[in-house]
């Protein structure tokens, strides 16, 4: 397993690919398929693409408060190849490419961020939960799942995603300590990203890093490349075996770079430096990729028309969401119960007749 | 000033007048918060005393206990009205009994404050009216100013409050009310309610930012004959119930506005006080024009969760008409 031969405690790094897209370790690279890698940097560069046009649309007053995945989508597209549809997503507000991989749509995606809640029930969707916003939180869940699989003894596995800032919670150390001592499937990604909003990693945390967290909790952990798609495909595809295999929980730390801000609210240039941008700008994930393609001489398509492509496509779904059916009172009392309490209905017939009112009184 | 500048103000005034002052929170040193309420102030106090903490609320609250009972006055800020219960089990357990469990030897000088409501358009747990929930928990005091003046005014007294301090800050009018506030130090006094404006035939109770929203009504009411008296609570816990039973006497009406979810709320209490205190004066049932029993809704629902100008005016007509 790649996870002993890269030890957090000596803060190896474990990656495949440089910046360059030239393999470094040749006898780890997974034995993947051409079009299987094309059909990653496909992923990849749609999730791009969607991302930029959400900001652009919240830009536009479209849309409100997005969270921006650009830099990070190695991480979630190869987390998607290995995901299968049986095992569990429990994700973070920022899984633009995990929830896509995992069949959510994009109409749905925009929906909620637009403010319908409505986009967060994935029916077409198999074991996604909805858009964690209170960080770290949603990563006890996963192992709830993961002892539910394991009472079942059911082959599935749950996956569930933090941010290096969400590691500080209590929540992230409680959850990690249940699936030690519960030993059941679920695989911890953190999103090092390397800033909580405006707070940078080296102020969130004393450890030489984050993976090393799985020590005290006594499970595997790992630190990689979280641009590398290669590197992550396999830290996955270890990861999900390890877990089926029943051997328990693994802690995989994807280190990366949030290239835009932490959301459309914020502004980087505060807190972030031009130079630290352009360093990281080098090991964008989807630029590596297409250096490997292009030297294996894998990649045979026009770019710009794909991008064309998908830009249309994105647009077709952000249009589909934008002119879904208009928000009623209704959907503001649907769902708070099951069982609907013959009060809320109260409430609702009573704000109803002011709505009569004020339509008479104008 | 703005609501915003007016409690950075306040900060600013208490961390150069009193050395064991610190300010700290989540993204509240270099950037200032996320709303901008303590920007500068890490630049002007220095880092020891003005920072960012790690992402954890629990400890973010806990911590300052241990500081305050050590000789600090911890003012913290917790990011949203939603991520503030990662902490209350801190808040609950040991902020706000802290000095009654050593029989007087502790005392917790701390305030944690935290924007709160509807009203902007935010995600999921940004847009939540938490009050009761800590109105409800002996031991903490509980203030909620309306305008930049008052906010300033009442942030003071809560830092130099011995007793701990939930101060929450409408933060749908942090920009949108601007007022001339007095530059040198001042303080409010916790636990006064204010009249904002005297009437006969209603009395009507709001807080935060649903005051302004009431003083809109207030010009639909003049118009239709209604002469509403409007109280501003200005602090939750000790709510100020002598203010409101002399109203409720003169007027014989109550209502109130707020908008937490109705049921088991700060409306229902001020219900309670009225019914216990001032029965025989009532000439109509009291009324609460409050937030529905349901989760808050995202963006798209909020203009039927949000409660308007119109919807107090229609409710205050028809306590008035009863
Ligand atoms: C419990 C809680 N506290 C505060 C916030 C406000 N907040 C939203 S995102 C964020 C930073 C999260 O950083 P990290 O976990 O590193 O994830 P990233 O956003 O960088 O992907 C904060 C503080 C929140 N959503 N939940």
């Amino acid at each position: 397993m790649i996870f002993d031969e890269f030890d957090p405690k000596e803060d190896k790094i474990f990656r495949l690919i440089d910046n360059e897209g030239q393999v470094l370790n040749a006898s780890l690279m997974p034995d993947l398929d051409d079009e299987i890698i094309v059909k990653a940097y496909k992923e990849m560069l749609f999730a791009r693409v969607a991302d930029e046009m959400a900001v652009s649309y919240q830009r536009q007053g479209r849309m409100y408060t997005y969270p921006p995945n650009m830099g990070q989508e190695a991480i979630a597209v190869a987390a998607g190849l290995v995901i299968r549809h049986e095992d569990w997503l429990v994700p973070v507000f920022r899984e633009l490419g995990t929830w896509l991989a995992k069949g959510v749509s994009l109409k749905e995606i925009f929906l909620y961020y637009m403010g319908n809640e409505a986009g967060s029930n994935f029916k077409n969707a198999h074991h996604v939960l909805p858009f964690s916003i209170p960080i770290a939180s949603q990563v006890q869940h996963a192992v709830g799942i993961g002892y539910s699989i394991k009472l079942k003894k059911i082959d599935e596995v749950a996956f569930t995603f933090v941010g290096d800032g969400g590691t500080s919670e209590g929540d992230f150390s409680e959850a990690l300590n249940f699936a030690g001592v519960w030993q059941v499937p679920v695989v911890f990604t953190i999103q090092n990203n390397q800033y909580a909003i405006s707070v940078p990693v080296r102020s969130q945390t004393k450890s030489i890093n984050l993976a090393i967290k799985s020590y005290a909790f006594g499970i595997p952990g790992i630190k990689v490349d979280g641009n590398d798609f290669f590197a992550m495909f396999l830290a996955y595809k270890e990861a999900l075996e390890y877990a089926r295999a029943g051997n328990g929980s693994v802690l995989i730390e994807a280190l990366t770079y949030r290239k835009g801000s932490h959301t459309t609210s914020d502004d980087p240039t505060k807190y972030r430096d031009k130079g630290e941008e352009t360093e990281w700008a080098k090991a964008d994930p989807i630029i590596r990729l297409k250096k490997y393609m292009d030297h294996k001489g894998i990649w045979k398509e026009d770019e710009t028309a794909l991008i064309e492509q998908y830009r249309t496509e994105v647009d077709k779904q952000f249009e589909e969401a934008e002119h879904f059916t208009p928000y009623q009172l209704e959907d503001v009392f649907q769902h708070t119960y099951v069982d609907m309490p013959d009060d809320l209905r109260r409430q609702k017939l009573e704000y109803e007749q002011f709505l009569t009112w004020k339509e008479n009184r104008k | 000033m703005t609501l915003v500048q007016a409690i950075n103000n306040a900060l600013d005034i208490k961390l150069a007048e009193d050395e064991s002052v610190v300010v700290y929170g989540e993204d509240v040193g270099v950037e200032g918060g996320v709303f901008r309420v303590t920007e500068g102030l890490q630049k002007k106090h220095g880092v020891e005393r003005v920072f960012d903490s790690p992402l954890a609320e629990s400890a973010i609250v806990g911590a300052a206990l241990g500081m305050a009972v050590s000789g600090l006055r911890p003012i913290v800020e917790l990011q949203f009205d939603g991520f503030t219960y990662p902490a209350f089990n801190q808040i609950v357990s040991h902020v706000a009994r802290i000095h009654n469990r050593s029989r007087g030897l502790f005392k917790a000088p701390m305030v944690i404050r935290f924007p709160y409501g509807g009203g902007i358009n935010a995600l999921e747990h940004h847009s939540e009216s938490p009050e009761a929930l800590y109105a409800h928990i002996p031991g903490l005091k509980v203030v909620i100013p309306s305008t930049p003046h008052d906010a300033k005014g009442l942030m003071i007294s809560a830092i130099e409050s011995d007793d701990p301090v939930i101060f929450m800050e409408p933060k749908r009018i942090y920009r949108a009310i601007k007022q001339e506030v007095a530059e040198g130090k001042f303080t409010i006094p916790i636990g006064k309610a204010k009249v904002l404006n005297e009437g006969t035939d209603v009395t009507v109770v709001a807080f935060g930012a649903m005051i302004r929203e009431c003083q809109k009504a207030m010009v639909m009411t003049k118009e239709a004959g209604i002469s509403m008296e409007l109280i501003d609570l200005r602090t939750i816990y000790p709510i100020d119930k002598e203010t409101i039973i002399n109203s409720v006497k003169k007027t014989g009406k109550i209502v109130i506005v707020a908008e937490a979810p109705i049921s088991f709320s700060v409306g229902s209490e001020l219900v309670a006080i009225v019914n216990e205190e001032a029965f025989l004066h009532l000439e109509a049932p009291p009324k609460r024009v409050m937030g529905f029993d349901t989760i808050v809704p995202l963006a798209k629902g909020e203009s039927f969760y949000i409660i308007s100008p119109e919807r107090i005016f229609y409710e205050i007509e028809r306590t008035v008409n009863f």
